[in-house]
């Protein structure tokens, strides 16, 4: 059993710095409208043109330029009260141990006679507060809806009111547990796993959980279905951090699948403005473009959505060397890309018996 | 082979006309319902001016049977009764029994060119009903004639059914009764129109009209100052050609060339004709009257070609002048800002003019966009806008936005253009040509009007804009003073108050540097009138919010 590493950012820990820096926003604005003066609130632009791939992170990041919004504009008024509002909704639900999901936002302000145009409006507000603290919107008690599911041998320890220091076993249930609020506000307290596989598809996570990769890899599974939300990448983030585990990233073989392990390795531009959800040091092991030709995989021919996606990768500064840029040209040479289930055409237990295992393997090696 | 024997005749003006109604807008009964109710409309109001008295005109359109629900066109009395000088009794036959024989063919200012629509319609109304026309007219001695005609088409004279004379007590006027065929059905609309404009440019008089549905339309007098009437001039040697050279020649009874020339013409005293006649290489000596064809031709070609004539005298014109503009365009219109611009006198090819503009904006009858209500010589032109030299300029040559005016905008643009000869198209009288000084001195004054509604608007913009962001921070800044306070932990709200007493917005704001976000693209609500109006910082605080931030 492989113990806790010491971490200095445990869920408590987190939290409270959370409200301090909603604080002190709070103080500096009260200040300036004591003394006079129109507040306001300077944070990183979004903007394209302010978005930078930093090599040494290996993430995109967002560059010097600033945007300040103030109360004193009409143009910005309306935002700026409107991130304002959500501070002390945030600071609320914190303070509660309440989450809330980004519709319930929406509709949340409402009640304070803030009122969104529409959904966008309100989660753009939601970006505005991540960017301003630098800090995810799960740091904020908001989630998305969507959940991935993780699955293995871990102990975890609850902090939701309610739960306070109850813990449970993350094995205890074959199709493994949603990665929601409370998951990823529980702290990590020990695991005999020496490995993180995470997969594209709920059905290979299923299969994986069936023939016992937990137990034959002593690893956990995690289901991103699909483009992880980023709870679930904050989740790989903290098992590779303080659990100490390396993170193996298994997609379909295509270029989306590629773009999702790249997620997961070193973020996307959108996350620009946030740390701690990478990976770097995550590794994709497939499903190849070349897997496909080694393993005589059964193809479906590249469609124009494909080549364009192709294209614009190329373009990416993440993606002009290395494994990244050889797998997306064998993909246009072989015009073709595979799915993980294609592996079924050998055996349902192929994938588990032969490819992972030399892929494993092979990943000792990159 | 049969030889055609070609056969030729002389036909009259009538006959010309009747040929070609359509040429003066007798084309169909809808058009020349309209048409002649606005030439004698015309004609009533040119007889009052010219003898300066505020007019009252009353007009009726009365389908002639009732009896049975006949459906247009069908015949109706068209009826016009004036307060003006009245026509000499031994005239009346000839006035409106004959074709060109009006009392404006010569050169002054006046809604009617040629002296022709009156008895156009007169004309119109014996070939469509075959019934006489009747004129009842007083001259002010205590007498009135009564005349019932009818128009010999092909010898264009006046037949005479009865003349009676009747007492008229002292008052002056002409009434004019023609039974026309006619669609009021569809004319209605352009003839309600028609009196709408009419009354605008003419807000000194009464116009009571009554209509075939029997709806009684009052166009009240609200000033009594009328425009100084127009004046005869002489032609100006520019706008001469060859036919009215010899007619006038021939009328001439001077002796000499020389005194011809200074005798006959606008701007040519003696001095100018001596220079004038070296210039074209003919003695001032000679018999005007021994010129050959060929001089005459010679003549006008040195006529026009000579630069140093003065300028036609624009002083015989009769500009409608801005108050009497306004009047009527408040009367009408109701606007809620308008503004007139006057140009200086001009001249084309010989014929001074005057051009005046109002704009005007807003207010309870405009509609939204842009509304364009030409005159010339005080009548309203109603079709064919799209022909117009003014809708030329709005729609090619007006840079709107520059103007700060929006499609939506309710605007009206009023032109007036009087000249003793407007360049109108057609004989129609129903848009103007794109004569180059026109076009000009149109399109400056559009240009100078619109530059003064832009002052208004901005004015009433950044007023608007103030009432506006203080609305607005009074909305957001208790919400934010709330939310900082409860956040941070204090017990009472923090003092900004101040910020709503600040007088700080009549400055133009100020652009910061800061980048705009996507996100802040998308908050347009407030961002269509600040566009050119960020905050200035009212105190000067030096400190960029990033130091203030960290």
């Amino acid at each position: 059993m492989k113990d806790k590493l010491p971490s200095k950012t445990s869920a408590n820990t987190r939290k409270e710095e959370t409200l301090k820096l909603l604080q002190e926003l709070a103080i500096n604005i009260y200040n300036k409208m004591d003394k006079g003066l129109f507040p306001d609130i300077v944070f990183p632009s979004r903007s394209v043109g302010n978005l930078i791939y930093d090599k040494k992170m290996q993430q995109y990041i967002l560059g010097p330029n600033s945007v300040k919004r103030s109360s004193q504009n009409i143009k910005h008024i309306r935002p700026f009260t409107n991130i304002i509002w959500l501070a002390f909704f945030v600071n609320k639900l914190l303070r509660q141990g309440k989450t809330s999901t980004l519709r319930d936002v929406y509709y949340s302000g409402q009640a304070f006679n803030i009122v969104f145009k529409d959904q966008p409006e309100s989660d753009d507000i939601i970006v505005d507060l991540e960017t301003v603290f630098s800090r995810p919107r799960e740091s904020f008690s908001i989630y998305p809806e969507e959940r991935s599911a993780i699955f293995g041998d871990m102990t975890i320890e609850y902090t939701v009111p309610g739960y306070e220091g109850k813990r449970l076993n993350l094995s205890s249930h074959p199709d493994g547990y949603l990665i929601g609020p409370s998951l990823s506000t529980a702290e990590m307290i020990e695991t005999s796993a020496e490995m993180v596989i995470a997969v594209e598809k709920g059905g290979l996570f299923t299969r994986f959980v069936e023939e016992k990769v937990h137990e034959k890899y002593k690893a956990i599974i995690v289901d991103t279905a699909g483009q992880p939300p980023r709870s679930t990448r904050f989740m790989l983030k903290r098992l590779n951090q303080e659990m100490n585990l390396p993170v193996y990233i298994l997609t379909d073989g295509d270029v989306y699948g590629e773009h999702i392990a790249m997620v997961i390795v070193s973020g996307s531009a959108n996350a620009a403005h946030l740390r701690d959800l990478t990976v770097p040091t995550a590794k994709w092991i497939g499903v190849w473009g070349s897997d496909i030709v080694k393993y005589k995989l059964p193809g479906i021919p590249l469609t124009e959505h494909d080549y364009k996606r192709i294209h614009e990768l190329k373009k990416d500064p993440r993606y002009v060397k290395g494994r990244w840029r050889k797998e997306l040209d064998v993909f246009l040479t072989i015009k073709k890309k595979s799915e993980l289930e294609a592996f079924a055409k050998y055996g349902l237990t192929t994938i588990v018996d032969k490819y992972l295992p030399d892929k494993l393997e092979q990943a000792k090696s990159f | 082979m049969v030889k055609r024997q070609v056969t030729f005749a002389e036909i009259s003006p009538s006959e010309f006309f009747y040929r070609n109604r359509d040429l003066a807008g007798f084309s169909n009964p809808s058009r020349a319902l309209y048409s002649a109710t606005r030439e004698l409309v015309e004609n009533s109001l040119d007889a009052c001016e010219q003898v300066s008295v505020l007019p009252d005109i009353f007009v009726s359109i009365i389908p002639k049977e009732i009896i049975n629900e006949e459906s247009d066109p069908r015949a109706y009395t068209l009826k016009i009764q004036d307060n003006g000088p009245g026509v000499d009794p031994d005239f009346i036959p000839y006035a409106f029994g004959r074709v060109f024989y009006g009392s404006k063919f010569k050169l002054i200012q006046a809604r009617g060119m040629f002296g022709m629509g009156g008895t156009m319609s007169i004309l119109y109304g014996q070939i469509t009903t075959n019934r006489p026309v009747t004129i009842v007219s007083a001259t002010g001695d205590g007498t009135a004639y009564k005349f019932e005609m009818m128009l010999d088409i092909r010898q264009n004279a006046p037949i005479i059914l009865k003349k009676e004379k009747i007492p008229a007590e002292g008052i002056s006027g002409t009434s004019i009764e023609i039974t026309l065929q006619g669609d009021y059905f569809r004319a209605a609309s352009k003839i309600q129109e028609y009196f709408r404009q009419t009354a605008i440019v003419t807000p000194y008089a009464n116009i009571v009209f009554i209509d075939a549905f029997g709806r009684h339309f009052f166009y009240e007098r609200v000033t009594k100052s009328m425009p100084v009437p127009p004046r005869v001039t002489r032609p100006h040697p520019h706008g001469i050609d060859v036919e009215a050279l010899r007619r006038l020649l021939e009328d001439n009874s001077e002796t000499t060339l020389g005194k011809f020339m200074f005798k006959t013409f606008h701007r040519v005293g003696e001095n100018t004709s001596r220079k004038f006649l070296e210039y074209a290489g003919l003695k001032d000596t000679i018999n005007p009257k021994s010129l050959t064809n060929l001089q005459i031709v010679s003549l006008v070609d040195a006529l026009h070609r000579y630069n140093d004539f003065l300028k036609p005298d624009a002083s015989c014109l009769s500009p409608i002048g801005k108050e009497i503009l306004e009047a009527g365009i408040k009367k009408e219109i109701q606007p809620e800002y308008m503004v007139t611009s006057i140009r200086p006198p001009s001249a084309y090819s010989g014929f001074p003019f005057i051009v005046e503009v109002c704009v005007a904006y807003g207010g309870k009858f405009l509609p939204s966009g842009l509304s364009l209500l030409r005159f010339a010589n005080r009548i309203p032109l109603l079709y064919d806008e799209g022909s117009d030299v003014s809708w030329k300029i709005i729609q090619q040559d007006i840079d709107w936005k520059y103007y700060n005016i929006r499609p939506e905008t309710p605007i009206g643009i009023i032109t007036h253009v009087c000249s003793t000869k407007v360049p109108y198209k057609t004989v129609g009288k129903e848009y103007l040509a794109d004569r180059p000084e026109l076009e000009r001195e149109l399109k400056n004054a559009i240009r100078d009007a619109l530059r003064q509604l832009k002052i208004y608007l901005s004015r009433k913009g950044s007023i608007a804009m103030v009432e506006r962001k203080m609305n607005i921070y009074g909305k957001y800044l208790p919400l934010i003073a709330n939310f900082v306070t409860d956040l941070s932990g204090f017990n009472k709200l923090p003092n900004y108050h101040i910020l709503l007493k600040n007088k700080i917005i009549d400055q133009d704001d100020q652009e910061d540097d800061s980048e705009v976000t996507e996100n802040e693209i998308k908050v347009k609500e407030y961002s269509d009138l600040s566009e050119n109006n960020k905050e200035v910082n009212k105190k000067g605080e030096g400190q960029t919010a990033i130091e203030d931030f960290s």
